[in-house]
């Protein structure tokens, strides 16, 4: 199964801070362990909130809102896709790395196509395929 | 914690931990089984003290640390006996200084070499296939032996069977633990190589029972692979069996339908494939052409799935080079299978016409008798070209041959719908 490891924002994110070469070292150490134990599918950090937008939808309204945003707890400061056998073996590995200070990091499984059941029907599956061809026309022509 | 919790705390750990446990140990014991015994005891004490203590901070150094007192032991032991037989030797001596100083410190030192040297010998070639495979799941897989009887469909005890056998023949065989070098190592880590693959075919197409494919074998072999990748980063064609694994799975998703019917590559939507896989393939197999093994037989197959890979639509696909590149692996590693492969993609290119010729000279392999591929191929063709009643034919034949279910039923669908004359 797959998961995506979710790193909350922090004061210091928000803030643009770089962590010191110490966490850089640790955390560098502990990703090359996630590569070479193959749990490691991809990862990466993301810039403070200040530089990012959020649409909102209201009917035929969309609206764009400039960044900073405040709720620092609901922010994202980064991710990780692994490759694990069972949520177990997700925390154990997430036990292992170099966080501190009351840092909190969530583990979120990832949807796979036989999780949606029989309510993901053919219909369902065709008109996702349809939304994907046109999706695939338009990068085309762009 | 619940005592439940904790014991699925265990499994984890020693999921992550035991390839590297097995390994250090050993490297220590020189004996492959008495150190999986040794790493086994380990795990019950585990099992029998951390739902009361907690998991420690470190479970790894902590299970190393109590397997390494009771291989010491049993290296004493060893000694003694020898010392009363008279013949002590100095590399039990050796093994023992080894095993002695400090036992907490330097468990990462050499763990890479000792994963390598474990994934040689899982492989050696004088095991069987089947024990190949049995042995590598549960070495470096960390798979329970009912994990993988339930995997390939046998019974525990033959799976049981099959590692005892394995482990003692390596026992009596005295083969060192040792990463290959020289001429050897291309033929050994080629052996390495077919058993991972193995393992990822057996997952992708499996060839027995009712499902099509068993995503977690798909899953447990590209994990061995990325390992591999990591211990052994200049071989080309490691890389290039990732890249092949990762662009094959990046299609599981895509690969059957609602019930479990399987649906043939141009018939997939693409937008159903992993991108992320696909994208981790096409990485891998670029590492491995910068490495000089873009003509190498994983390169050559995974150079393949990347045309396949790379067009966006089934109409996009650049047949023309897929049947030069099939061109380029029937001059190294001729097989009737690749022949097959090539036709396919030569009818797809220049017609189905030009396709059937080069089908029909198959028709008298022997290899290929009994495999379904050639009628189900051949049953294609001749419906493209409007020969319907042979299609038909040919695609029943299909049908009689496959031993899997779910095939057997897209053959026999096909075989229907192919119109009377």
């Amino acid at each position: 199964m797959r998961v995506m490891v979710i790193v909350k924002a922090s004061k210091e994110s928000e803030a643009g801070v770089l962590p010191d070469a110490t966490i850089l070292g640790a955390m560098g150490k502990f990703n090359e362990k996630l590569v070479q134990a193959g749990v490691m599918l991809a990862g990466d950090g993301l810039q403070a909130s200040s530089k990012g937008k959020r649409v909102r939808f209201d009917g035929a309204k969309k609206t764009v809102i400039d960044g900073p945003f405040t709720e620092t707890k609901e922010l994202i400061a980064g991710f990780w896709m692994w490759q694990v056998k069972s949520m177990d073996e997700a925390v154990e590995w997430l036990k292992r790395a170099p966080f501190d200070g009351g840092t909190e990091v969530e583990i979120r499984q990832v949807f796979e196509a036989e999780d949606f059941g029989p309510d993901f029907t053919p219909e369902m599956r065709a008109q996702e395929a349809r939304n994907r061809e046109q999706a695939a026309k338009n990068a085309k022509k762009a | 914690m619940t005592e439940s919790a904790t014991h699925g705390a265990i499994d984890a750990v020693w999921r992550i931990e035991s390839a590297r446990l097995i390994g250090g140990l050993t490297r220590i014991v020189g004996d492959v089984g008495v150190a999986e015994d040794l790493a086994q005891d380990a795990l019950l004490i585990a099992l029998e003290r951390w739902p009361s203590t907690g998991v420690p901070d470190n479970p790894g150094a902590w299970l190393m640390s109590t397997a390494k007192h009771r291989a010491i032991d049993v290296l004493r032991k060893r000694t003694l006996h020898q010392r009363k037989e008279g013949q002590i030797s100095h590399e039990v001596e050796l093994q023992l200084e080894e095993a002695q100083p400090d036992l907490d410190a330097a468990i990462d030192d050499d763990v890479g070499d000792d994963l390598l040297r474990l994934m040689f010998i899982a492989c050696h070639p004088v095991l069987s296939t089947e024990a190949r495979v049995a042995l590598t799941l549960r070495l470096l897989g960390g798979l329970t032996t009912e994990e993988i009887a339930r995997a390939f469909l046998v019974p525990v005890a033959t799976v049981q069977q099959r590692i005892v056998r394995a482990k003692r023949t390596l026992a009596e065989a005295r083969v060192p633990f040792e990463v290959p070098r020289g001429a050897d190592r291309a033929a050994r880590l080629g052996a390495v190589l077919e058993v991972v693959y193995l393992i990822f075919n057996e997952g992708y197409s499996a060839t027995t029972g009712d499902d099509w494919v068993r995503p977690a074998l798909c899953e447990d072999a590209l994990r061995l692979g990325r390992i591999l990748a990591e211990l052994a980063p200049d071989e080309p064609e490691v890389h290039a069996l990732v890249a092949l694994m990762e662009i094959q799975a990046s299609r599981l998703g895509a690969r059957t339908g609602p019930s479990g019917e399987p649906i043939l590559l141009l018939d997939q939507d693409r937008g159903r494939w992993d991108h992320l896989l696909v994208r981790r393939g096409l990485t891998a197999l670029e590492r491995a052409e910068a490495l000089g093994g873009a003509l190498g037989p994983y390169a050559l197959q995974a150079a393949i799935a990347a045309c396949h890979a790379r067009a966006r639509t089934g109409d996009e696909t650049d047949w023309a080079r897929i049947a030069a590149l099939y061109d380029a692996l029937a001059q190294l590693s001729p097989s009737p299978v690749v022949a097959l492969n090539r036709a396919v993609a030569v009818s797809m290119a220049f017609g189905p016409a030009a396709g059937l010729e080069l089908v029909d000279a198959l028709m008298s392999e022997p290899a290929l008798e009994q495999y379904h591929l050639l009628p189900s191929v051949r049953g294609d063709l001749l419906a493209k070209l409007g020969r319907s009643a042979e299609a038909r034919v040919e695609f029943e034949r299909a049908a009689a041959l496959t031993r899997n279910a779910k095939e057997r039923d897209l053959l026999l669908q096909r075989a229907a719908d192919c119109p009377n004359p």
